[in-house]
């Protein structure tokens, strides 16, 4: 038997493939080269970058700068770089991290396995908030915190970034939830657990993507906060990206573009971690949290 | 739900195991049960029958104490459980997708209502052990339920009820999600169970086979209601009513419209003595004939009438034939031997036996 068996051969040159990958390549390059640039110039002593070439690699390698911008830039009468800006963002995160995620994920799971009355109403309001602009509400919450005597301290930040992650997260949590098959959480009550029981130890526990996405979603945006640390907290408690914006404007001497492009990849590098350290629980959680409305 | 209504005299035999009275439910404006009155002896299995969406996983809920009723009583070992959690009300429950804790092992899925119960550590390993082995799943006991196959999943959901020594068992349709022969094999295995645990069950279904085969007595529901309750004898021979008569039975019943008159019923093209229970006067009426008591071959010649059927298509199914025919004008079935040999365009003389037909009103549907 003569003629064509097997398989059919396909060529991996056809021109569907190479528009698609000459697409894709000239769109990884459009948004890697300012990342080659600013990873170059924090490599060069300054005299390097005055000759003006900015995709030049360096000729000589200096860590200088980065050491410079991590411990030795000046903002205002500190001159210790942005080291106290990444303690500060630390200590802001993570009881905002925790704090907000715990919130959420008790509301989201209240919302979707306890229907109670007005639970759907309430459910709207808060998604309501998700659309109003921060601006409008930033100084009403200045006062808020000033009389409950928060106004200014690290708590009062971290109230404020439990609040605003409310919406989101608690969408998020409560159609993970719903997606969760009823009978789990009936035979769970006939097994004579209750509201925390069936939260702690039988749903917790299988929500570990959820979790991530939603601990992802919160440290990157609160790492990345700029306008609320600004506005509630005092320079001692200022998180980094307000050092870093600091250190960058700052206004005395010359521009050192090779310590500010250290400053910011330095600043940047807790979001990009996260994202490489948990790519794949995180769309496995996006996916899941987005099925059920 | 007033505390001081009157409770009615519970049923007098033997003191019953569960007693529904004036159990009514409503989601919103959709009344999902209405004035359902149940008494389920104790030791008795009980299987709720109906299609999709008659309400029977609402009512086995409302005796879980998983739905609120919205009016009616439920007393379970004769104390009242309206208002109890459903773990304080001495039930256990199967459901069809298993609903196991996936992050658990089995021994931890087994525990975990003992556990909550605050049982004491000696006590559980005990409970869990005895559970194992009656379930023949102790060398899974270190296992998640991921790793588990359905029926093993079963199991271990059954054994979660097992170990709790709960007086009542509801399963919601716990096979359905299982392959044919597995079905086969894990029915089997629950009617052993039942057998030498004695305790109450109610069994939820849409399978009749299943209905039929575990079933001390059956609960025909449609609509939110019990068409008829009754041995799954009962149910098959004497069906209440045209409902339950054409449910019940695959294939199912043949029903031929006619008039009852003179302790006969008389349809196009046949008249067959038949007594009415009821008496009474002439009245338009339905005649149900099950196809596998529909006489052919010899024993035909002996039937107390005798006709003939065109065979419209013949159906072999190995253990026995399913002819498709005319009579009177209607669609007829008619379940023969496997080794009839039968063919399209044949003149099939069968006939009918009174004592094995059912007689319907037409207008009420009630049997006569
Ligand atoms: N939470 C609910 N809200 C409104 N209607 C419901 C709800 N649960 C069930 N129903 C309705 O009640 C009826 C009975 O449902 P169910 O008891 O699950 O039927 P089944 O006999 O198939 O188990 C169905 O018509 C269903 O649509
Ligand atoms: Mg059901």
């Amino acid at each position: 038997m003569d003629g064509p068996r097997g398989p059919r051969p396909r060529r991996i040159l056809s021109r569907g493939n190479i528009m698609l990958y000459g697409t894709l390549i000239v769109v990884a390059i459009y948004y890697l080269l300012p990342l080659w640039v600013m990873v170059m110039t924090s490599l060069k002593g300054m005299p390097e970058i005055r000759m003006g070439n900015i995709f030049a690699p360096p000729v000589e390698i200096t860590f200088e700068p980065w050491v410079k911008a991590w411990a030795e830039a000046c903002t205002g009468l500190n001159c210790d770089g942005l080291s106290r800006g990444f303690w500060n963002s630390v200590r802001i995160l993570v009881p905002s991290v925790a704090l907000s995620i715990a919130v959420a994920s008790v509301s989201g799971y209240a919302l979707s396995m306890w229907r109670f009355r007005g639970s759907e109403t309430f459910f709207a309001i808060l998604l309501i908030g998700a659309f109003i602009p921060y601006q409008v509400m930033l100084y009403p919450i200045v006062i808020l915190l000033r009389e409950i005597g928060l106004y200014g301290s690290l708590w009062g930040l971290v109230i404020v970034h439990t609040i605003f992650g409310m919406p989101i997260n608690t969408l998020l949590f409560r159609n993970w939830f719903a997606a969760i098959p009823e009978e789990l959480f009936k035979a769970a009550r006939v097994d004579g657990a209750g509201f925390w029981g069936i939260f702690l130890r039988v749903l917790v526990p299988m929500s570990l993507p959820i979790f991530t996405v939603s601990a992802i979603i919160q440290v990157t945006g609160i790492w990345n906060d700029f306008l609320f640390g600004v506005v509630y907290t005092t320079p001692a408690n200022y998180p980094m990206t307000v050092q870093l914006n600091n250190i960058v404007n700052s206004v005395q001497g010359v521009k050192e573009y090779n310590v500010n492009m250290a400053a910011t990849l330095l600043t940047g590098l807790v979001p990009l971690i996260v994202y490489f350290a948990s790519g794949k629980l995180f769309v496995r959680g996006i996916a899941a949290g987005a099925v059920k409305g | 739900m007033t505390e001081t209504a009157a409770i009615p005299p519970l049923a007098a035999a033997s003191s019953p195991s569960v007693s529904i009275r004036g159990l009514r439910l409503a989601f919103g404006a959709v009344t999902v049960l209405q004035d359902l009155d149940l008494d389920i002896a104790e030791g008795e299995f009980l299987v709720l029958l109906g299609s999709s969406g008659c309400g029977k996983s609402t009512l086995l809920n409302c005796i879980a104490g998983l739905l609120e009723p919205t009016d009616g009583q439920i007393f379970i070992k004769g104390r009242n459980v309206t208002w109890l959690e459903p773990s304080e009300r001495g039930i256990g429950m199967v459901f069809q997708s298993y609903a196991l804790y996936p992050q658990m092992t089995v021994r931890g899925n087994l525990s975990f209502g003992l556990r909550n119960a605050r049982v004491p550590r000696e006590e559980i390993d005990r409970r869990v052990a005895r559970a194992a082995e009656i379930l023949q799943i102790g060398p899974l006991l270190d296992r998640k339920p991921g790793q588990l196959s359905g029926g093993q999943r079963q199991r271990v959901a059954i054994g979660r009820a097992l170990v709790r020594d709960v007086d009542v068992f509801l399963f919601d349709e716990p096979l359905s999600n299982l392959d044919a022969k597995l079905r086969t094999d894990l029915r089997v295995e629950l009617k052993r169970l039942h057998q030498s645990l004695g305790n109450t069950m109610i069994y939820v279904t849409h399978d009749q086979v299943e209905a039929m085969t575990l079933a001390d007595r059956i609960a025909i529901m449609k609509g939110g209601r019990i068409m008829q309750l009754g041995t799954p004898d009962e149910i098959y021979n004497r069906p209440a009513n045209r409902y339950v008569a054409d449910f019940i039975g695959s294939p199912s019943m043949n029903f031929l419209e006619g008039q009852w008159e003179g302790g006969a019923f008389r349809g196009k093209d046949i008249l067959l003595p038949i007594p009415a229970r009821t008496g009474g006067t002439a009245r338009p009426a339905i005649l149900g004939i099950r196809p596998e008591h529909v006489m052919t071959g010899p024993l035909a010649e002996t039937a107390p009438l005798r006709t003939e059927v065109i065979v419209d298509i013949v159906e072999p199914m190995g253990a026995d034939t399913l002819v498709w025919g005319e009579l009177g004008g209607k669609p007829f079935r008619i379940r023969m031997d496997g080794q009839a040999r039968v063919r399209p365009g044949d003149r099939l003389p069968i006939g009918l036996d009174p004592a094995r037909a059912s007689l319907f009103d037409a207008r009420t549907e009630e049997r006569l």
